[in-house]
């Protein structure tokens, strides 16, 4: 879906975004103030169960919010088809505790507006706690199973992976075992590989994927 | 335009400033047209307004006038009595507020000249401001419950402001026999942290399970009704069985009128109670500088516009946090901290001339019931339309039903919320 994306729509997309995000600073400012409190300043969380934001793709995000905001999925198709600025919006169900409760509170301009803001700072990889052998083997399977979408060792999100490389451990973890036991959904690619990893070394491997993420900070 | 002429004094014109304040020897020296904040109280709403207004708008001076020059958070206090958290743990500074520019004076706050626009403190120094914001909390309302005053406070501890009171209700705690009994006795709303007393009750209990398992804990509410009420049954039902007894208003004809510390008991209408370890949570108003300022009205809290948080009594003094009447908003932490914001945003818009943005605010608030079963409270507001009262348009509790794994995580989350609410405020 992505790869479809033809370049007069990146520049379409590009213009919306700019448009929107630079259309009232001051309100986008007012909306990322209410997330930072949780989320950390810029979107980089020091509070390693709460995911960082900075840096993630504009699509990633907005698919994120709209997944928490339309929990029922033929309503999220619907909203994601019927507006142009969602067009390479890939959303997919998605387990909240929190984020599920307060997604509906933000329209999808408001949303447009906050994935916009947290695209354009940057993230700092956190010096985490990881096991040097487990980050090896976590390595491994990284570039056996996860490369080839997360590129980069995970940092890419300009194709609007999520960013791996330096994102909170728990908060990965916790990721991880949504995927697997069916509270998020995923591409089908994805799908097929977490089994892969699960089949070959069980649930240990997303250990390990952790502790190799983890020990990524540049 | 205007902008570029306040840099251009600051530019050419340092020099016969720096001078000027050399000869007249005055620390607060007016600096031609430099804008000045004033906030007073260094907590989860002042310590937020004062670095936002700076973030904003790094032309504008800010004071922040705070008593302490440590602050002990209320939020995550309730597990230092519980043992599982060192009171260090919730002790921050104010050395990174200083590094974006903000001038922390650590004085208390003692009166407000609204015509000459100053703060004046119990150092004797006074502070010129062209827009004040008060963050002073909540006073605590001694001798509303007989007998009750700061001296009973010493044996029979509040808690209620994080620090040394948190300290003495643990030790009390710890050395508390087996078989004792604790009373907490919440007061009636509204109040500062509304699930704080149930959360107290949770982690006192989940210290007494394990350490002396024969101990009850008797919560003898002013309320019939209380936050997260649902959850919290269920949490203490879960947990803490047969251990901890909810006694409403409406079996003692409104809770605990007097307090005997001689004797460690507590009365209300119909009994008098013994207990070993008393935590009274006295009713509250606006914190004491609010009064002083004039900008209270009869319910003791602070009527502001709630889109901006400026006083509806005094025009450029701005009441945020526990102090203010934020109608439809609870006294949180996250609730000030959202606060501050707008506030921050509405101060730096007033002082550029320029429209303020709509505002949004959220609160989240977690609690814990044990190390593992997190519950939470969350919403998104806007200002309604006639500007009457802050409108919840999303948000809820934890669901009754949640699994196991979502109480933990919930738990883990309310950590990474405190690492970040406090780097906001304090980095």
């Amino acid at each position: 879906m992505i790869i479809k994306a033809t370049a007069t729509a990146l520049l379409c997309m590009a213009t919306l975004m700019s448009t929107t995000a630079s259309a009232d600073p001051a309100r986008q400012a007012m909306l990322v103030n209410t997330c930072v409190a949780c989320h950390g300043d810029n979107g980089n969380s020091v509070g390693p169960a709460i995911p960082t934001l900075a840096g993630l793709s504009p699509n990633y995000l907005m698919g994120a919010m709209l997944a928490y905001k339309y929990p029922d999925a033929d309503e999220l198709e619907a909203v994601i088809d019927a507006d142009l600025a969602f067009e390479d919006v890939e959303a997919f169900n998605r387990y909240g505790t929190i984020m599920n409760r307060l997604a509906s509170g933000y329209t999808e301009d408001e949303i447009k507006m906050i994935a916009a803001y947290f695209s354009e700072q940057e993230m700092h990889r956190p010096e985490q706690s990881f096991d040097s052998a487990q980050a090896k083997q976590g390595k491994k399977l990284h570039t056996k199973y996860c490369e080839k979408c997360h590129e980069d060792e995970g940092r890419v999100a300009d194709d609007d992976t999520g960013v791996l490389a330096g994102q909170w451990a728990p908060y990965f973890l916790y990721s991880m075992a949504d995927f697997t036991n069916g509270d998020r959904d995923m591409p089908k690619k994805m799908k097929i590989k977490l089994k892969e990893i699960q089949d070959s070394v069980g649930h240990a491997g997303f250990e390990q994927l952790a502790h190799y993420y983890a020990s990524i900070t540049d | 335009m205007k902008k570029l002429n306040r840099r251009d004094f600051i530019k050419y014109g340092s020099g016969t400033v720096a001078a000027g304040a050399v000869t007249l020897g005055a620390p607060n020296i007016a600096l031609g047209s430099t804008k000045k904040v004033v906030v007073v109280g260094g907590g989860a709403g002042g310590a937020i307004a004062a670095k936002y207004i700076k973030k904003a708008d790094s032309s504008i001076d800010v004071t922040l006038i705070e008593t302490n020059k440590e602050y002990y958070t209320c939020f995550m206090s309730n597990e230092v009595l519980g043992g599982d958290r060192d009171i260090s743990t919730i002790r921050h500074g104010y050395e990174g507020l200083k590094k974006h520019g903000i001038h922390v004076v650590h004085a208390k706050a003692t009166g407000v000249d609204h015509d000459a626009k100053k703060v004046v403190t119990d150092a004797g120094d006074s502070f010129g401001y062209d827009r004040l914001v008060l963050s002073p909390g909540v006073s605590l309302k001694y001798g509303v419950i007989e007998g009750y005053d700061e001296a009973a406070a010493e044996i029979m501890p509040h808690a209620w402001k994080a620090g040394p009171q948190t300290s003495l209700l643990r030790k009390q705690l710890v050395e508390m026999k087996d078989g004792g009994t604790v009373i907490i006795a919440p007061p009636g709303n509204p109040f500062r942290c509304p699930p704080g007393p149930y959360e107290r009750a949770c982690q006192i209990a989940h210290y007494l399970k394990h350490n002396k398992p024969k101990s009850k804990i008797l919560v003898i509410d002013a309320k019939d009704k209380f936050s997260k009420q649902g959850l919290f049954t269920q949490g203490w039902k879960a947990r803490y069985d047969g251990m901890i007894d909810w006694v409403p208003a409406a079996d003692t004809g409104g809770g605990v009128t007097s307090v005997n510390t001689a004797e460690m008991t507590v009365s209300t209408d119909f009994d008098d109670i013994q207990g070993d370890v008393i935590n009274i949570i006295p009713p509250q108003h606006a914190g004491h500088i609010a009064h002083v300022a004039g900008v209270t009205d009869d319910s003791g809290w602070c009527p502001v516009d709630l889109g901006t948080f400026e006083s509806t009594i005094h025009a450029g003094v701005y009441v945020i946090g526990d102090a203010s009447a934020a109608k439809g908003m609870p006294k949180s932490g996250y609730a000030a901290n959202s606060q501050g914001k707008v506030c921050a945003t509405a101060v730096v818009a007033s002082l550029n001339d320029i429209e303020m943005t709509d505002p949004s605010y959220v609160n989240t608030c977690y609690s814990l019931i044990a190390p593992d079963y997190g519950i939470s409270v969350a919403a998104v507001y806007r200002l309604a339309e006639d500007r009457s009262k802050i409108a919840k348009v999303a948000g809820g509790l934890t669901p009754s039903d949640a699994s196991a794994e979502a109480l933990q995580r919930e738990v883990q989350y309310a950590y990474s919320w405190y690492d970040n609410i406090v780097a906001d405020m304090f980095t």
